[in-house]
């Protein structure tokens, strides 16, 4: 993982995501697609990055008690912290499995919780990382590169 | 095929301000999983889906789609419209199922090939 090795001070942005804001989720996603979109990122780093912290958003949101978006804009590359607290993943190799959820009913019903959110954010980073401690939370790190 | 053309196709309402027929669609898919939708749709698809919820129109944000067609007669919320209009992503709804609005789509020379 390549966070903070630039000596360029990068552009930060913070958001804190709500434990079950179903209407909200999805806007810190939004700001920072945005925000790429005006430092003159190209059209797959921008989608890569937008599908990637909206999964991240989402998890969050579904899954947690709350946490937190951070990113830090380097002119190569973009660094996405997905954080939060709660009960943690217990197998995080499983987790990992396209098609493991455990979603509960009401984000089935939503068409989320196919287990398919690690996954597609795994495929979407050019590094990926993912450290979770049970009753404690979950952080994920993802580096995409511009032009990756 | 224009959103315009979409539209008198599946003789759909529009609950949006854009101009439909400047809205190019080339590929369609039909979902009510937006984990797969996510996974696997490329830009400037058109999502036909049967989900009325404010996390549609942040899907298709997220991926650039084309816009998004509610089937089965689903009409979207006001707060949706809302988040549609802020977010320019064309809405339009069908009181055609699933199957008829793909298949309508489909003969008529939209493209089912979605992934990258």
């Amino acid at each position: 993982m390549t966070e903070g090795k630039s000596e360029i001070t990068p552009i930060e942005l913070f958001f804190e995501i709500e434990r079950g804001d179903f209407v909200r989720a999805g806007e810190a996603s939004s700001k920072i697609k945005k925000k790429l979109l005006r430092l003159g990122f190209t059209g797959s780093t921008i989608r890569c990055a937008a599908i990637a912290t909206y999964e991240a958003e989402m998890n969050i949101v579904i899954h947690s008690l709350g946490g937190s978006l951070k990113v830090k804009i380097y002119p190569e590359k973009v660094v996405l912290v997905a954080k939060d607290e709660g009960p943690g993943i217990p197998d995080v190799a499983l987790a990992m499995k396209e098609g493991f959820s455990t979603a509960p009913e009401q984000v089935r019903e939503m068409g989320f919780g196919a287990g398919m959110g690690l996954p597609n954010m795994r495929n979407c980073a050019d590094e990926f990382e993912i450290e979770s401690r049970e009753d404690v939370g979950t952080t994920v790190t993802m580096v995409l590169y511009k032009g990756g | 095929m224009t959103l315009l053309e979409v539209k008198e196709l599946l003789r759909a309402d529009s609950y949006t301000e854009c101009d439909l027929s400047n809205c190019e669609v080339k590929a369609a898919c039909g979902a009510d999983l937006l984990s797969d939708v996510l996974a696997f749709t490329k830009e400037q698809v058109l999502l036909l889906t049967g989900l009325v919820h404010p996390q549609v129109i942040r899907t298709a944000e997220m991926l650039d789609l084309a816009g998004i067609v509610f089937v089965r007669g689903k009409v979207p919320s006001p707060e949706m419209i809302e988040l549609a209009e802020k977010k320019e992503i064309p809405i339009l709804s069908t009181s055609y199922p699933m199957f008829k609005s793909c298949g309508l789509l489909y003969a008529s020379g939209v493209d089912g090939d979605i992934c990258d």
